[in-house]
Parts: C-alpha cells; sequence; structure tokens
C-alpha cells in the first residue's frame, strides 16, 4: 500500500500544525503522510491519533495556505524512512533528508526508520577507545571515547564552533589515522553564515568527503527542527552499523532543537513543566542521544558532540539541566576565560566525561593518567577555593602554600588549558607533570610516592 | 477470554469497547504482536489500557485480548545473572541488536531439584519445598506462592527438571488441589506478604567508609541518594551494588543510560564477589529501561524490581535493590497521569506521588518470611533533582520516607572528590540501631569518634567562614589545627576511589583501624598544640601524608601494616615533643 493511498475531502478541521480528517483509510499510528495542498507542494506529517471515526494528521511544516477542500493526504503505510546508501558521504541534505546541494538523489541502498529502534542494552558494546582530540582539558582530564555522548556546554558568542571543528578535523584513535572514520555535522536551526562557513573548514581540511551534513536553517519550520537530528542520526546509524566506520555526530545547536519542542508542545495544547518545556523533554533527548554508542562483536561506533547553548549561561536551565542527566559527561565553556583571550575556554571544574574510566590507564593509555588527571583537579579545584579567599583578604593574608596554589592556579590557565596547536596525549602529561613542580610535595595526596619519584624533577 | 477492539489510540495510551469483562490492572495483548499492556481504567463499554511498547501502527480495529490475570511476571530460580525489561522479559543478545516491540518472557531452564518435604507434610502458604542446584548460580529454594499451602500430596524425586514443570501436588484445608513448579507467578503491583516485620539490627555493609562509618544503612533499612549530575550516584550505586554484603542485588536501571547498563553487564561477570569467591553476577538481576525504552514500562520496572527482590527474600536471603533513578520514575508516572486527563500537583507530578513513593519505600524491611526464616530488603533509591535543587517534590517527599539520606554535593565532585556525599548534609536514623553491632565488633569507640569527625567537619566550615574575612595566618593555632584535623578526615578517611582496586571495598576491621589511627593523631596532635609545639611543624611530618594515602596503600590484606603505622605515629610525636623540649 506504500505510496498510492489518497484522500481528500475529508478534511473537518485545521487547527496550528494539526490536521482532522475522517478515517476513510486504514492507517496506523505514527505512519507517515505526506499532506499536499493547492500549491501541490508536499508537506511531511505523521499519523498523531486515532479513533474510529477520526484520525489527526501533525503537520511537520508549516501549514500556510492549506485549505478545507483542496488538501490531499497521501499515505505511506509505514512510520518515517529515511533511503540512505554509500552516496550520502559528501553530501548535504535539509533537515528532512532532502538533497540540498544540487546534486542528483542518493541511491538508496536501505531505508531505515529515522526514529531508530533503542539499542538493547546487552547487546551493547563497553565503550573503551580512547580518542585523542589534541585538546588537553579534554584529553587529560575528560577523556573521550568511541561511542560515548559528550555535549559542549557553551553560550552565545563562545568558541564551540571552532572547538567543534578542530575536534572533528583532529580526533584520531591513538597511534592510528582516521581511517574509517565519517562525520555527520547537523546543524539546527543555524543561520547560513555557521552553517556555510563549517562547509569551509571541513572543505579546507579535506574532510568534506568524510562527511555528511544535515542544514535546517533558522528560517525554516520548527516541525522540521524535530526531525533534523533524527534524519542525521538515522544516516549516522547507517554510516556506523552498516558500513562499520567510526562516526563522530557533531550536532548544533541543541538548544534550538528544545526551543522547537516547546513550540510544538504548545501549539498541541499539552501541559507544561520546567520553564514551559514539556514533561516528555527528558525522554525526548534521550531518544536522541541514547543512539550513541557501541555493539557488542560489531565493527562501527557512533559517538555523538552535541553543542548547546545554556540559555543567559545558566547551567542548572532545563535544557543543558536534562542534557547532563542523559549525556555521559559534559565539557563546559566559559566566558571569563574567554575575556582573557585563553582558548580554548574550557571551564574544567564543572566539566566531567563519566566514560573517562572505561579508556585511560593502564592498557589504554599512561598508566599514571588517571592519578595525575584527579591531582591536577585537586589541585585546581583548591587553588580556585584560594581565589576566594584572597579576593577578601588579599594574598598576603594567605599561609605560603595557599600563596603557591594560587600561582599553581594561573599557571594552569595559561599553559594547559590555553593551547596555540593542538597536543598530543604525551605532550599534555607532561605539561601537567612540570606544573605540578609549583606545588609542594606533601600536598599531592592523589598521587603515589613511585609516580612523585617518577615523574617530578624538583 | 474477554475480547475489546480498540477504538482510540495516542501515543502510550489506548481506548477499546470491550465485548466481556475486564478487571483494573488486568494483563492484555494487543493486536498480532500481542504487544503487552494493563488496565488502568473501566468507563462503562471502554477499557483504558496502558501499553508498555512501541505503538506505532496500531489501529481502530485491532483486538485487545484480555489475560483474566493482573499483571504478573514468573519469579523462580532463572532469574539470577540475567539482564531484563520492565516487565521481566529477557534482554539477551538472542533478540537482536535491537529492542522490538512484543518480546516473550524468559524461556524454561533446567536446574537440579532436591525435595525437602515427603508425601503427608503440610506446608504453610508460601512453604519451602525443596532445594534447587545450578552451576552457575547460588543454591535457591524452592518455594510455594505466598497464597498457596496445604498437605503434600507428591512430590518429585531428586533429578533434572525444568522449572515451569509440575514437580508438587498438594491439597489444601478445604480439599483443593494444586500442582505447583519451583518457579510461579504473582502480580507485579501487589507486595509478597510476610509472617512478621523485624526491627532492625544489623548493617547493611557497603565496603564505602564514609556510609558504613558515618551513615550506615540496616538490613532492611532504606537510603535516598540525591545529587545533582555529575555528583556520582550512578558510580556509588554501582559500588554498593558490587561491594555491599547482601546475598542477592537486584538493580533497576530506570530511565538511566544503556552505556551503564552494558558496562555492569560487562563488569560483572568479571569481578569476584570478596565473600564467596564466585563471579558478582550470580548474585545480581539487572531490570533495564534505559531512557530511551518505552516510558509505560518504566513505571513498571520498579514494581518489578521490588517483586523480585521480595521473592529473594523470602527464601530467607538478604536483598539489597538499587534503583536508578527513582525520579525517572516519578517522571514516567506524570506523563502517563497527563495522558489521561489527571489534575496536576505540584511540579506537574500527580497528586499521588508522595504515596506512592510510601508505597515504595515501606516495602524494605527486615521480616521473618512465610516459611519461617530471617530474610531482608533494603531499599537504596537515587534521586535526580533538577538543576541539583533539592527543595523539589521527588526529593522533598522521598526525604519523608527514608532513614538515610545520602546528599552528594556538587561543589565536592568538581574537585573530584568522591564518594561526594556531603558530611553535613547527609544523615542516618538507623546509627543507634547499629551501635551495639560496631561495639560487638571491636570498635568500642565507634559513637564516639564517629561524633568527633563530624564535629570537626562541622567546625571546619565555620572556621573557614570566618577566615575568609580575617586571613588564615590570623587564626589561632587551636583552629588551625582543626583545619588540618578536619582535611585529614576528609582526605584520609572519607576519600575512597570506586576505581582503585585495593580502595574500592573496605572492611570493617580495615575502618575501624583506619578510624583508630586518624583519632590518635588528632589527640596527639591537639596536645602538642597545647604544649605551644608549631602548627608548621606538625603540618611537615611524614606521618601526615602516610595518613592521608593509608587507604590507597594499604588494602585490606595488610591490616598488620596499620599497626606498623601506629607505632611510627606515636614514635613521630615522642620525637617531636622530645625535640621541643629540648629547644625549650
Amino acid at each position: 500500500m506504500r505510496g498510492n493511498l489518497y484522500a481528500s475531502g475529508n478534511i473537518t478541521r485545521i487547527d496550528g500544525p494539526l490536521i482532522f480528517l475522517k478515517r476513510s483509510v486504514n492507517v496506523g499510528l505514527n505512519e507517515a503522510v505526506a499532506v499536499i495542498g493547492q500549491d501541490g507542494q508536499a508537506r511531511t506529517g505523521r499519523i498523531a491519533a486515532l479513533d474510529e471515526e477520526y484520525m489527526t494528521v501533525e503537520v511537520l511544516e508549516s501549514t500556510e495556505g492549506l485549505s478545507l477542500s483542496n488538501t490531499r493526504v497521501r499515505f505511506t503505510g509505514r512510520t518515517p524512512h529515511f533511503d540512505v546508501g554509500p552516496g550520502i558521504l559528501g553530501r548535504i541534505f535539509d533537515g528532512i533528508g532532502r538533497v540540498r546541494d544540487g546534486g542528483p538523489p542518493v541511491p538508496a541502498e536501505h531505508s531505515l526508520r529515522i526514529d531508530g529502534m533503542a539499542i538493547n542494552p546487552a547487546a551493547r558494546g563497553k565503550p573503551s577507545d580512547f580518542i585523542e582530540t589534541g585538546i588537553t582539558t579534554i584529553d587529560l582530564m575528560n577523556s573521550l571515547v568511541r561511542g560515548q555522548k559528550l555535549p559542549i556546554f557553551s553560550g552565545g558568542g563562545l568558541p564551540h564552533d571552532r572547538i567543534a571543528v578542530q575536534i572533528a578535523g583532529r580526533a584520531r584513535l591513538r597511534g592510528q589515522e582516521a581511517g574509517d572514520f565519517a562525520l555527520v555535522f547537523v546543524g539546527i536551526g543555524v543561520p547560513h553564515h555557521t552553517a556555510e562557513s563549517f562547509r569551509r573548514a571541513m572543505e579546507n581540511s579535506g574532510a568534506l568527503e568524510h562527511t555528511v551534513m544535515f542544514l535546517n536553517h533558522a528560517s525554516e519550520s520548527s516541525t522540521q527542527r524535530l526531525l533534523t537530528p533524527r534524519f542525521a542520526l538515522t544516516a549516522a546509524e547507517y554510516l556506523a552499523f552498516v558500513e562499520g566506520r567510526h562516526v563522530l555526530v557533531i550536532m548544533t545547536d541543541m538548544t534550538n532543537y528544545c526551543e522547537a519542542l516547546r513550540e510544538v508542545s504548545a501549539s498541541h495544547g499539552e501541559i507544561p513543566s520546567r520553564k514551559g518545556y514539556p514533561g516528555y523533554m527528558y525522554s525526548d533527548l534521550a531518544a536522541l542521544y541514547e543512539r550513541a554508542g557501541t555493539l557488542r562483536d560489531h565493527p562501527g561506533s557512533l559517538t555523538q558532540l552535541p553543542i548547546l547553548t545554556m540559555p543567559s549561561d545558566d547551567i542548572s536551565h532545563p535544557i543543558p539541566d536534562l542534557t547532563g542527566y542523559i549525556t555521559e559527561g559534559q565539557i563546559v565553556l566559559d566566558r571569563e576565560l574567554d575575556r582573557k583571550g585563553i582558548y580554548p575556554p574550557v571551564k574544567v571544574l564543572p566539566s566531567l566525561s563519566r566514560l573517562m574510566k572505561d579508556g585511560t590507564g593502564e592498557g589504554y593509555t599512561d598508566p599514571d593518567h588517571p592519578a595525575l588527571a584527579s591531582q591536577i583537579y585537586a589541585a585546581y579545584a583548591r587553588a580556585a577555593q584560594v581565589r576566594v579567599l584572597a579576593s577578601v583578604v588579599g594574598e598576603e593574608g594567605l599561609p605560603a602554600v595557599d600563596r603557591q596554589y594560587l600561582g599553581f592556579g594561573d599557571a594552569f590557565e595559561t599553559a594547559i588549558i590555553h593551547q596555540e596547536d593542538s597536543r598530543t596525549l604525551e605532550e599534555s602529561m607532561a605539561a601537567a607533570w612540570k606544573l605540578l613542580n609549583m606545588l609542594p610535595r606533601d600536598e599531592l595526596s592523589r598521587l603515589s610516592d613511585a609516580q612523585i619519584e617518577r615523574h617530578l624533577t624538583a | 477470554m474477554s475480547e475489546a477492539v480498540l477504538s482510540q489510540i495516542s501515543g502510550p495510551v489506548l481506548r477499546a469497547r470491550r465485548r466481556g469483562d475486564f478487571f483494573i490492572n488486568e494483563a492484555v495483548a494487543i493486536g498480532e504482536r500481542r504487544l503487552l499492556g494493563e488496565v488502568i481504567r473501566i468507563e462503562g463499554e471502554e477499557i483504558v489500557v496502558q501499553v508498555y511498547e512501541d505503538t506505532s501502527g496500531l489501529r481502530p480495529g485491532v483486538p485487545v485480548i484480555g489475560s483474566e490475570l493482573p499483571l504478573a511476571i514468573r519469579v523462580g530460580p532463572a532469574l539470577l545473572g540475567r539482564i531484563f525489561d520492565g516487565l521481566l522479559r529477557p534482554l539477551s543478545m538472542d533478540i537482536g541488536y535491537y529492542v522490538r516491540p512484543g518480546l516473550s518472557e524468559l524461556a524454561p531452564c533446567t536446574f537440579y531439584f532436591e525435595p525437602q518435604v515427603e508425601v503427608g507434610h503440610v506446608l504453610p502458604h508460601g512453604g519451602v519445598f525443596g532445594r534447587i542446584l545450578a552451576d552457575s548460580a547460588r543454591e535457591q529454594r524452592a518455594l510455594l506462592a505466598p497464597n498457596i499451602g496445604g498437605r503434600v500430596i507428591s512430590i518429585a524425586p531428586s533429578g533434572d527438571i525444568r522449572d515451569d514443570e509440575m514437580v508438587c501436588e498438594l491439597e489444601t484445608e478445604s480439599g483443593e488441589r494444586h500442582r505447583v513448579a519451583v518457579s510461579h507467578y504473582w502480580s507485579v503491583r501487589k507486595g509478597r506478604p510476610v509472617a512478621e516485620r523485624l526491627l532492625a539490627e544489623q548493617p547493611l555493609l557497603t565496603g564505602q567508609r564514609i556510609l558504613d562509618s558515618l551513615f550506615p544503612v540496616a538490613r532492611g533499612g532504606k537510603a535516598a541518594l540525591p545529587g545533582g549530575f555529575g555528583t556520582g550516584k550512578t558510580v556509588l550505586q554501582e559500588s554498593l551494588a558490587k561491594w555491599c554484603d547482601a546475598d542477592v542485588i537486584v538493580y533497576v536501571g530506570c530511565g538511566e543510560r544503556g552505556n551503564e547498563m552494558a558496562g555492569v553487564l560487562h563488569e560483572f561477570p568479571e569481578l569476584e564477589d570478596p565473600r564467596t569467591g564466585r563471579p558478582l553476577m550470580e548474585r545480581t538481576v539487572i531490570i533495564a529501561n534505559t531512557s530511551n525504552m518505552p516510558v509505560a514500562a518504566r513505571e513498571a520496572s520498579i514494581y518489578t524490581g521490588l517483586t523480585v527482590a521480595e521473592y529473594f527474600r523470602d527464601q530467607g536471603l538478604h536483598v539489597a535493590l538499587m534503583a536508578d533513578s527513582t525520579s525517572r520514575w516519578a517522571e514516567a508516572l506524570r506523563e502517563v497521569s497527563g495522558r489521561l486527563g489527571e489534575l496536576p500537583g505540584e511540579g506537574g507530578y500527580p497528586a499521588y506521588l508522595s504515596s506512592r513513593l510510601a508505597d515504595f519505600y515501606e516495602r524494605a524491611a527486615r521480616v521473618t518470611t512465610l516459611g519461617g526464616d530471617e530474610g531482608s530488603l533494603t531499599l537504596i533509591g537515587a534521586v535526580s533533582p533538577p538543576s541539583g535543587d533539592f527543595s523539589e517534590p521527588v526529593t522533598t517527599h522521598t526525604k519523608r520516607y527514608v532513614r538515610c539520606f545520602w546528599a552528594l554535593d556538587q561543589s565536592r565532585a568538581q574537585s573530584r572528590f568522591f564518594p561526594a556525599v556531603h558530611p553535613l548534609t547527609s544523615y542516618s536514623e538507623d546509627v543507634e540501631d547499629l551501635t551495639p553491632w560496631w561495639e560487638r565488633e571491636g570498635n568500642t569507640e565507634w559513637p564516639r569518634i564517629r561524633r568527633r569527625f563530624l564535629t570537626l567537619v562541622e567546625q571546619q566550615a565555620h572556621i573557614e567562614r570566618m577566615a575568609r574575612i580575617i586571613g588564615k595566618d590570623a587564626l589561632p593555632p587551636k583552629q588551625r589545627l582543626t583545619l588540618l584535623a578536619a582535611e585529614l578526615v576528609s582526605d584520609g578517611f572519607l576519600r575512597q576511589s570506586s576505581f582503585s582496586l585495593t580502595d574500592r571495598y573496605c572492611s570493617p576491621a580495615r575502618q575501624t583501624a583506619m578510624m583508630r589511627l586518624i583519632d590518635r593523631f588528632i589527640t596527639l596532635a591537639e596536645k602538642a598544640v597545647e604544649q605551644e609545639i608549631d602548627i608548621e611543624r606538625i603540618q611537615k611530618m611524614a606521618i601526615l601524608r602516610r595518613l592521608r594515602r593509608m587507604g590507597e596503600e594499604l588494602g585490606d590484606n595488610q591490616l598488620a601494616h596499620y599497626k606498623l603505622l601506629g607505632t611510627r605515629l606515636e614514635a613521630e610525636f615522642a620525637h617531636l615533643v622530645g625535640e621541643a623540649g629540648r629547644a625549650g
């Protein structure tokens, strides 16, 4: 029954994105439809509710120009699918999987459900392959592993795009070249120039041929915005688990996605939860983020690096808050560091990688890597505390040890956080060991005597 | 069997026109894929059904078939060592890489059965009639369902049996006959009855110093673990699941991450239970409803976990249930309640949130089982308050029903101080009940040292506030010593890495040794300060670094070294005081 069933003249009501029509065809819940108006343009939609007499179609694009009499609905008989094949690499699509680069359509080899399916927890692999990003605050202190979802919590005007491009161009397993690496870039409600500058950056680094881009412009409809990551993740899953590649998905900006979710929920008349966002936002975001992972005894991996801008830099806002509960850590960017000219301005204390323990240490990176990261964290946290003290009583009122911590904190920001070029993990670790020489050895309680002996010179 | 025809569907809730009688909480099968649902409302000719699977493709006209049974799960010897979904359907590699709608329950397994009753013997309700042995799991008991008992008419001999095979026949007092297997069905939503509830008297040892020594939970107790994201709830829950001294662990991953479940599944079979030497997985049952699995099943997963846990308790075992996270469960309640159009209460949660939480935590208990044994069920629930704010409804209601509150602190977590349990905002109401146990274990001064540690941390907070104004250097030596001592308590005792091979588990004997050493150090340091010895010199003592790192450096197999450390401590202080005496 695919693609050949029409209903017309049965529409009784149009209300925002919802069309109510008499049930003349035996369709199932969540099946995809195309709504065709007088202009002949097909708008994607899905069956949102059904009863014996009526069905409700949610139109995922603008309903502008639709009328009761001149609108036809075409049923596809299945939930929304995306046709993918090897030809998608190097191509650019719009938010709902239509070719946007002026090229020919992509020959389809597989037709996949855009909602994906929940990965069987028992069939998941354990992510443990350390990815070197070249950024010390990530590699050394919040390591990323294949199959992880690690968002960047940013703010308007902070260099999150630059960091994303840098990671995309650089990310590799230690001692290996990119190999079967593929990149999926998803622009959700992004301005034209962001999309364009990202495309150029990928082109310059020669990575475009390993890249699939999905662009939903800020000027396009909110409902399409909700589909963009779903189409993109379907393509990513195809590349990862059908073709067996290691896929990195960069999604920017998830805040736009959540705003669209709120807008659409409100137009459905649903009861809002915190700050007007729908109560199901956690489950909805989880349905996207949980598509990251690896499969047991199966090649390929899907790693996600979503970027979101925290409204008024507030980490307790529902968007970063719910994201943080789902993802495996977060990298937080800081305006103060950015103003000091430190790049990348990673605020290390609230940053975290939950899977770090699985991909670092003996057998993965360096046996002393975890202890070093822990010691650096402890020392920098102490330095931050001392700064608060010093801001009131001044440096003079501090004991000698605390003054040493102050010096350590400043040096940490300029020598470790700040970096002009990418660093290998070895370079990052060497810089960190060197820095620890600034502190008395009695203070280094997270390191063993042997570790101090091995790495500290003073 | 009653039938109904689907008339309306939207999301996970459907309505159907009935052609027969249905009852509330009856399990139903929907459509040709036989999706699992539960009747949650009956309105005249219509029933309202909550569906536990993806409803895509369902349409009006599809049959909805009643099972004449409440939503029930089959509990039996095959549960240990496996992972299930929220309705106890196995998630193994057999079902493929993805979870598809229409899973089926666990296929029958074979076990060695040994009868423990003879013909003519009268069994109480829920009584024990045999032993079950398996290669890859602990010994278990064959239990009657709690609503069945009577005189044994026949019983199978020792030998291999299937767990759904009828091995025993009973005649009840009223002359009814029942044939029973070693497994039985029990309603997901009905607590299993017990003979008597008992008071707590033994701790559930977790191997985590800050919990066992400062905020202990009793066997049969209930604890909540609230914390914002990134404060280490899951790592702590997993540490508890690994090292606590329960016989059986039921781990409910409720709306959490798939990779975490995968981590547990990869790690547990390789870890050894320190008490039995067997793989940890053999004592574990995992119920997983990850955050992208159907929401309605999330609501049921907690009850499924409880029923499984109570089944093991009824075998006379000590069971601990970890629920991560109860907030996701509450959100599932909210979502389903919203779809039913119920009036929302605080935070959009249904008004019955508080009573549901009470029901959940009240099922924790130390009991005498129907079979006459002692068993216990300890509940440990993680809470994920939005933006780490403990005044939200789930945390506040939970606080009313638990006896232990292990509050996780953002700033501790940010300096990578784990476990990030904050000593000043956490509490345990089980302390008094458990003091005699610690005293019997030889830690006669437990209450005093515990109090001393807590007081020090409290004073530290006061003094630091003051130091912010006058400067640390201006503090009198006594207060600077308090700061030093509090830091030692934090660094040397409370901090414990879950990822360290030596320190991930700490036995009560080692906790006692460490507590005493630190206590002794503080006493001697206080004396030294009274003798006007410079605080800087105490700070520079070599023993201090050893004390701060002893958890990491001296494991449970090196208890003798703690004695040596004690001798060194006395000697160093004697030297210090002696030197000062000579100088003076």
